[in-house]
């Protein structure tokens, strides 16, 4: 099956890259003032963005860069998109937040809105709510970035049959650190022969996340 | 041709024994593991799920270098250990993957109040995962998925089809979670827990009990083992709801069980449903389930004796629900007595043999 990539944005060192080219936000080095200026440039428009967690952001401010300007949505309907994500560190950021809030007995505050972001596959949920994309979802977790993983992965699930196409890549959020690839798959059809593709293969994926 | 695909030989890891035939014939025994525990700084008794770390220690002395593992890990490596010995796999084969379900890993390291020598990496789901591959000196990099309360059939439909896909002939799946204090005042913080022994689908449920326990099966290319199973099909759906609360109608349980079903004309002799006894999930399963058309087969939830085991709980119940098939014996769902759920479905109240074409609701 000749699977494509349609679309795609990379978050490197705060700065962001929509299909190859920068976007001009502000350089920020703190996070939240990167996910803010993000969140504005491209217009995004979703209150509930201020209270996840940095994962979640790092993973809507990419997938909604990479959705914007494509008619992706638009050509799958939404029960037929899968998501599929990996990452390094799954939800430790927020897992050690978390955990600081239980360490000592005299400051003991466990916040159920910080704990209910204590699974990687949140950003996961908060994308598919975001745009009621109900296919199915898998994430996993690796050493490093896995472009052998992520191709296999996305042929597997588009080879189901409920399965047209589906929002992929990478999403790591560690010590202050933000690092992501997403892009969306699709397989080769009339719908999209007028538009600028690229094969979905290891090569590919190396070359886009660098 | 399309390949079939079976599980084979299994462990289970809990309070209640530390193989699949303890486990089953505990839940025979009607034996439940979930028992009133007070951990770390909560100052409430809560039912868990936890296993005895004596027991841990005497078992894992069979392990080489036991005291360079964490608790879950040793954990794993004796789950593992007794399905290759069952088995006659080995990790070394290249034709044999390892696939790792877990929400929170080695969660347990965080805490800075226990006191212990492993590196911060081993927090790092993956680290810890090669870890456990490198005890059996697997050749394949272990696969992890950590998907909340799904990774356990997760990683099962993911090696079914890597196995269809002829690129492995044997995946051992292991789930690993414990109980920890991270997980247990979390849930707490939700009001999710219960004091009392969890009653899924009851009308007095009172929320969800925490458990922790190991289990792995194999899942092959070739029938290996005498209780050996076709697995015919799995799906899973997103209900695109809310981050911590499904869709009041079942949505997204209901398109996974319609995906299962589509295309397969097999008769469904029971569900070994998620049950989780809080007031949502079980409502919206029951609905689903009805959606469904499901309305005459026989549901447990098998939470009431383990309680939630989180990473591990889809490999866990899939492992029961095998022996139980291969007794013909449909099991008690633990702490039911009175529905309290408005779909229309059928709790098993006692252990009983299945008669297919007889069954009668109660």
């Amino acid at each position: 099956m000749e699977l494509n990539i349609t679309s795609y944005c990379t978050i490197k060192n705060k700065i962001i890259f929509v299909n190859g080219k920068e976007l001009s936000v502000p350089k920020q080095d703190v996070a939240s003032y990167f996910f803010a200026d993000a969140y504005k440039h491209l217009e995004i428009n979703y209150p509930k963005f201020h209270k996840m967690d940095n994962l979640s952001k790092l993973g809507i401010i990419a997938t909604e860069a990479a959705l914007k300007g494509s008619d992706f949505l638009q050509r799958n309907s939404p029960e037929s998109v899968a998501i599929i994500l990996s990452n390094k560190a799954s939800s430790l950021d927020t897992d050690r937040n978390y955990q600081n809030s239980i360490n000592s007995k005299d400051n003991y505050l466990p916040s159920p809105a910080t704990f209910v972001y204590t699974l990687p596959n949140i950003v996961i949920g908060e994308i598919a709510i975001k745009h009621k994309i109900t296919g199915e979802n898998a994430f996993f977790v690796s050493d490093g970035f896995d472009p052998q993983l992520l191709v296999n992965q996305a042929q597997i699930s588009l080879n189901q049959p409920g399965t047209k196409a589906a929002i992929c890549g990478w999403v790591d959020y560690d010590n202050g650190m933000a690092d992501a690839l997403i892009y969306l798959v699709e397989k080769a059809s009339d719908s999209i022969k007028n538009i600028n593709f690229n094969p979905l293969n290891e090569t590919i994926l190396t070359q886009f996340y660098k | 041709m399309t390949l079939e695909v079976f599980t084979s030989y299994h462990n289970i890891i809990s309070p209640l024994g530390f193989t699949t035939k303890e486990n089953y014939s505990a839940i025979l025994n009607n034996k439940l593991g979930v028992k009133p525990h007070r951990l770390g700084k909560l100052n409430e008794e809560f039912c868990l799920s936890v296993i005895d770390e004596q027991k841990i220690n005497s078992a894992s002395e069979k392990i080489k270098g036991a005291s360079l593992f964490t608790k879950l890990e040793k954990l794993s490596i004796l789950s593992i250990c007794d399905v290759l010995d069952q088995s006659g796999i080995s990790l070394r084969d290249p034709k044999t993957l390892l696939i790792y379900s877990t929400t929170k890993g080695n969660i347990d390291l965080l805490d800075s109040s226990v006191k212990h020598s492993f590196p911060n990496e081993r927090t790092y789901l993956s680290v810890m995962a090669n870890m456990i591959g490198k005890y059996f000196n697997a050749v394949n990099k272990p696969l992890v998925l950590s998907n909340a309360c799904i990774s356990g059939l997760l990683a099962i439909i993911t090696a079914q089809r890597l196995i269809k896909a002829r690129q492995y002939e044997n995946i051992l799946v292991c789930g690993g979670d414990l109980v920890t204090e991270f997980t247990t005042s979390g849930f707490k913080s939700f009001n999710a827990l219960s004091q009392e022994p969890c009653k899924p689908f009851d009308a007095k449920r009172t929320g969800i009990n925490l458990g922790e326990a190991v289990s792995t099966i194999l899942i092959t290319k070739n029938k290996l083992a005498p209780t050996s199973m076709q697995i015919v099909s799995g799906a899973s759906a997103n209900d695109a709801n809310h981050i911590s609360g499904p869709s009041r109608t079942g949505d997204g349980l209901f398109k996974a069980v319609s995906q299962t079903l589509e295309g397969n004309k097999i008769k469904i002799d029971t569900i070994s449903a998620h049950g989780t006894a809080t007031p949502y999930n079980d409502e919206m399963e029951s609905i689903a389930f009805e959606r469904a058309g499901l309305i005459n087969v026989p549901v447990n939830s098998l939470k009431g004796y383990y309680g939630h085991t989180l990473g591990t709980a889809g490999v866990l119940e899939t492992i029961i629900s095998i022996e139980a098939a291969s007794n013909n014996q449909l099991i008690r769902s633990a702490g039911f007595s009175e529905k309290g759920v408005t779909g229309n479905i059928q709790i098993i109240k006692e252990h009983q043999p299945i008669i297919p074409e007889t069954y009668k609701p109660f």
